[in-house]
């Protein structure tokens, strides 16, 4: 929280992972914020301001969930110091709201019990309170109340109205005077202590909660199906096929209107602009350096439409666990199954999403393998590529051929993922740790519509932003570089090859020239660095300089015209590896807290990607297509 | 009891088995029973006894609880999918041969 009223009331939301924690938050706030069902998707601090009916403003902290206040991981610490007041940066809330899933009220009412001892007034929220009772649940809350000696109010998160009584609790509460809070008697629980608090849930369970005959059949039945051996495997690898085919398929039509409005654009400076400097600055450099790149927007939201949706259900919990075995075998933990999989969209979300891995050497494996996830800035770059240069046929009747080479890629990444990180196991760590597996299942729930949306528009927001700042920085240095010095008068050669981007990449060449790059390609690399979509852009730039105004809108038959199959392959092989991204580099070095671990990380990448793509074009040229 | 436990072997854990329960990680799917004891019989993966017992406890896995294995994993039936009254509960069965069921 940046503004705090020195006189203010502080609240925290406590609890454990799936009980609803985060979606409360964002009813009590109105904040926008993540709501999803994986364990521990809170990894942030998140706090705000919430309104109680008499218009009181209370300062509410969302904690991390957490089983208990012993801290094994450092989200759980941060919850424990935070409950206690340890840390400096922060007064201890005067009030703690613990929040239990109602239909899971066993674990919740332990942590309950161990809070207890912290001695800060507290209020036990029973939120989804609605599906318990559908459920057939039946909870006493008096007696609960009593048998606790906690209040208790009920709750439902999603529901408009849901959380009025709560409201009113926390306005009783603020109304009264701050009292003096008694010194905390909490110690880190020996397992006696964690068996003994258990054993008290149980009792009060059994003395306040009727619970049915036969719990949520749904989930069961669901599972029955998408948890089976044969079957959930099916299901899982369809799913991922259907994503990726869903990223060309649906996204078509809506890349078409964005490439024809660009195109637009660009024609309408050529008919404003007088021919020169300024024209060749917004129709080059601006216009088909962004418009490249902001195409790709359609492929990225429905991407994080799967990924959003997945976690919200429920999902994400069962891919781990159907994955666990296979990435076990590879040295990685079932849990980096989340962060590899956000690691689709892109890197940098799934390098934070490791904070859920508890185990350090874990971590740093999954934070190290991440970037070779095809993330969707390597989308652009693949599109243009495999449009260009692979035959838009059906093979096996059904299944289109390009649509067949970009599953081939994902696959080779994730391939590459799972051997680099049995490599780093069997070679570096030597004792491999992979720490217990043990994963709530939490119960599926319809994602809501409006929390997917809301999550959609900040990726797509964050995305254009990046499209706008970054990456059109990168396109203005590029125009610059591919325009200056202006070729000497009566030249018969094209402009750009006078250019101090033809020397760099001249100059860069011979490195790159046993993996079948040219020397435009050198160049494009280069503010490929920023974000890799980056390069697409750069190519079009400079082939648009070079080759005249037609050329940025056609760029894909460019690039067939001038660039061999074997050199196309050996970019796309390229691109699976390389380190070609700034903003990822930068997060590994803020996650693993040094420089160490982003060098080796950017050193390997290179190594592969240098390597592979000269595997790929020596065989391409063997092959004949060269 | 826990200082003997890390000397016992796999003879050892049969007579255990006899005594409080056959161990939740040989069950097969359809299983149902109650948990009797949870006895981890060593560090393991460079986690110790006292802490995988912790992490147990913590998900709601004590003594008295009821179980069933719902599901298991594609290679090697591994890990499973376990109902504890209420609560699903992944684990693998490594894990789950702490927990002593009947």
């Amino acid at each position: 929280m940046t503004v705090t009223d020195i006189n203010g009331w502080r609240f925290a939301l406590v609890g454990t992972p799936n009980s609803g924690k985060t979606a409360l938050f964002n009813a009590l706030t109105g904040s926008r914020q993540k709501v999803a069902n994986y364990a521990g998707v809170t990894v942030e601090r998140k706090a705000g301001v919430l309104q109680t009916p008499s218009g009181r403003r209370i300062d509410l902290v969302d904690l991390p969930g957490t089983y208990s206040l012993r801290g094994r991981s450092p989200d759980e610490e941060i919850a424990r110091d935070v409950i206690l007041g340890r840390l400096a940066s922060e007064a201890p809330p005067d009030f703690l709201l613990c929040v239990a899933d109602a239909t899971n009220l066993r674990v919740a009412l332990r942590l309950v019990i161990e809070l207890k001892r912290v001695q800060r007034p507290m209020l036990l929220v029973l939120n989804m309170i609605d599906i318990a009772r559908r459920r057939g649940i039946e909870i006493d809350l008096d007696k609960l109340s009593a048998e606790l000696g906690v209040p208790v109010v009920t709750s439902t998160a999603v529901r408009r109205g849901g959380i009025d009584d709560l409201l009113r609790r926390i306005d009783d509460v603020a109304s009264q005077p701050t009292t003096t809070i008694a010194e905390s008697t909490w110690t880190t629980p020996a397992i006696a202590d964690l068996r003994a608090a258990q054993r008290e849930a149980d009792r009060v369970i059994k003395a306040a909660v009727g619970e049915p005959a036969r719990p949520d059949t749904w989930t069961t039945r669901v599972d029955a199906v998408l948890l089976h051996p044969v079957a959930g495997m099916v299901a899982l690898l369809l799913l991922l096929f259907v994503m990726f085919q869903a990223v060309f398929a649906w996204a078509k039509p809506a890349m078409d209107l964005i490439a024809a409005g660009f195109e637009m654009l660009g024609a309408m400076t050529v008919t404003v602009l007088p021919e020169g400097l300024l024209q060749s600055f917004i129709q080059n450099g601006v216009i088909s350096g962004v418009g490249s790149v902001i195409v790709f927007l359609p492929q990225i939201l429905i991407l994080f439409l799967f990924i959003l949706l997945l976690e919200d259900l429920g999902y994400m919990a069962r891919a781990a666990f159907l994955m666990d075995r296979i990435m076990g075998g590879a040295g990685l933990h079932g849990r980096a199954f989340i962060p590899l999989l956000s690691s689709f969209a892109c890197a940098i979300p799934g390098i934070m999403a490791t904070r859920v891995i508890d185990n350090k050497r874990d971590r740093l494996t999954t934070i190290m393998v991440a970037p070779l996830m095809t993330c969707s800035a390597r989308i652009p770059v693949y599109t243009l590529i495999i449009s260009a240069f692979i035959p838009d046929r059906q093979v096996f009747g059904i299944l289109g051929l390009q649509g067949l080479v970009m599953f081939g890629l994902y696959a080779i990444g994730i391939f590459s993922a799972l051997a680099v990180s049995f490599v780093a196991n069997h070679f570096f760590w030597r004792e491999s740790a992979t720490p217990p597996f043990m994963l709530e299942l939490p119960d599926y729930k319809l994602p809501q519509l409006r929390s997917v949306l809301m999550n959609l528009y900040q990726r797509a927001m964050a995305f254009l932003k990046r499209a706008g700042t970054t990456i059109f920085s990168m396109m203005i240095l590029i125009w610059f570089l591919a325009s200056f010095p202006r070729p000497p008068l009566g030249a018969t050669e094209p402009a750009i090859d006078f250019s101090l981007a033809a020397m760099i990449g001249h100059w860069i060449e011979p490195v790159l020239a046993p993996i079948g790059f040219n020397w435009q390609i050198s160049v494009a690399l280069i503010p490929g660095m920023a974000a890799r979509e980056v390069a697409v852009a750069s190519l079009g730039t400079v082939y648009a300089i070079e080759g005249g105004k037609e050329a940025a809108e056609q760029i894909g038959q460019v690039l067939a015209g001038k660039w061999s199959l074997a050199t196309a392959l050996a970019l796309l092989a390229w691109y699976i590896f390389a380190p070609q991204c700034a903003s990822t580099l930068a997060v590994i070095k803020r996650e693993t807290g040094g420089w160490r671990w982003m060098i080796v990380t950017f050193l390997y990448m290179l190594a592969l990607a240098y390597i592979a793509a000269f595997i790929t074009y020596r065989i391409a040229l063997a092959l004949g297509w060269g | 009891m826990p200082t003997l436990t890390a000397f016992m072997t796999d003879i050892d854990i049969s007579a255990r088995a006899d005594a409080l329960g056959t161990p939740l990680g040989l069950a097969q799917r359809g299983f149902s029973g109650l948990i009797r004891a949870i006895e981890v019989d060593g560090d393991h993966l460079g986690v110790s006894a006292a802490e995988i017992e912790r992490r147990l406890l913590e998900l709601g896995i004590v003594e008295g609880a009821a179980v069933e294995i719902l599901h298991e994993g594609p290679v090697g039936r591994d890990p499973i999918a376990v109902r504890v009254n209420n609560t699903t509960i992944a684990l693998r069965r490594r894990e789950a041969m702490a927990i002593l069921v009947a």
